[in-house]
């Protein structure tokens, strides 16, 4: 029996007259949602943007497969930057705080995140993370993410945008291997550019292939170990930054 | 594993929702995989029961609807649906596009049968 009405039970649809309806079908029912699966990271990523804008700082998420670079880049551009622009290193790895050992003594604050069980960082842990690195000076932040050129893809840090980095001993097609990331970042780097001589690497090719993926994709190629092409992509980093007085 | 973290997270979030809703049971979850979401369908697929193990979707059926890539692009104005591996406007051939869908990993809908009352209004005051 209906605990409204006290009508029949297997009464299907029924409705009662005027405001209040209630269903008490036993056919099937449909509840449509559209709600994205990652809406709760996508929330905290949106506040964790809104805190890094609030104090000026410009953030980028670096993300590429284990062993293309990602921290030799970066020391070298820390060294470079040091008393130009105030940086910080927020650097994820699965195990180990080896990366962030190697950042230190640049001029940035460094937090290393361990994951342990996970491929990506999130932004849950940025969050707590963010405190710990950031000052009052701060104007540009990089966070390293994991290895791993699928899974980060999908977690929004707050980052203004994510930065794609392959290297010259990885082969050009990896732009086509996986889209999902170089058509997402508004930046790739091409590292390792010294290696090319002794490689089968087709520059050309890659070019081709990464402005497929990503029609109009802003491209850095350098070397982080010999310093070529190291000077545009110090160029771009310093135009980024909104003037604020380093102290 | 990435599936399995993203079909755990996915869960969690229908678990919350069922209760919200009132839904003892649910029959079918249907999911929306974009082609440049960064996920495999296939190993989504391969998750979905073990990240259900235990949980109030135990039973569930998965569906998935795959969401292909669309661009707009800026010359022309259109709207297209390149290969994701070849991002061009399909109208003019201009490479000057926007990806507007396609990146979207979502939970579309729950279907259950049920014999809960679901109350569609809050007023009790129509109430005959």
């Amino acid at each position: 029996m209906c605990k409204d009405c006290g009508c029949e039970e297997g009464n299907a649809n029924h409705a009662h007259h005027g405001h209040h309806q209630h269903k008490h079908d036993h056919s099937a029912h449909r509840l449509e949602l559209g709600q994205k699966v990652l809406a709760e990271n996508d929330r905290l990523a949106e506040q964790n943007r809104i805190w890094l804008h609030e104090r000026g700082i410009v953030t980028l998420n670096l993300i590429s497969a284990p062993g293309t670079g990602k921290t030799l880049l970066l020391e070298e551009t820390l060294k470079i930057l040091e008393g130009k622009v105030s940086c910080a290193v927020i650097t994820g790895d699965q195990q180990t705080d080896n990366d962030a050992k190697r950042l230190q003594g640049k001029g940035a604050k460094v937090a290393q995140i361990e994951t342990v069980n996970s491929c990506h960082l999130d932004a849950h842990r940025i969050a707590h993370a963010l405190p710990e690195v950031i000052d009052e000076d701060t104007q540009l932040l990089f966070i390293e993410n994991v290895g791993n050129l699928i899974c980060p893809v999908a977690f929004d840090l707050g980052e203004d945008f994510k930065v794609a980095l392959l290297s010259t001993t990885e082969g050009e097609d990896k732009p086509l291997k996986y889209p999902s990331l170089f058509s997402v970042a508004q930046v790739t780097v091409l590292t390792k550019t010294d290696l090319i001589p002794y490689l089968q690497w087709d520059l050309d090719l890659f070019r081709e292939y990464i402005q497929r993926v990503h029609p109009g994709v802003y491209t850095f190629e350098l070397s982080a170990l010999t310093g070529i092409g190291m000077e545009s992509w110090l160029d771009y980093l310093q135009k980024l930054v909104p003037s604020k007085t380093v102290k | 594993m990435h599936e399995l973290s993203l079909a755990s997270t996915m869960v969690e979030q229908i678990e919350e929702l069922m209760r919200s809703h009132g839904i003892k049971q649910l029959d079918k979850v249907t999911v929306t995989i974009g082609a440049l979401s960064g996920v495999d369908c296939e190993a989504f697929e391969f998750a979905f029961p073990i990240a259900v193990e235990k949980t109030l979707l135990e039973g569930a059926v998965l569906s998935i609807v795959f969401q292909s890539v669309e661009v707009t692009c800026r010359d022309c104005a259109t709207r297209s649906s390149p290969d994701p591996l070849y991002l061009r406007c399909q109208t003019c051939g201009s490479n000057a596009v926007d990806v507007v869908s396609g990146r979207d990993l979502m939970i579309q809908s729950l279907e259950y049968t049920d014999s809960t009352d679901i109350t569609l209004c809050e007023t009790e005051s129509g109430l005959t």
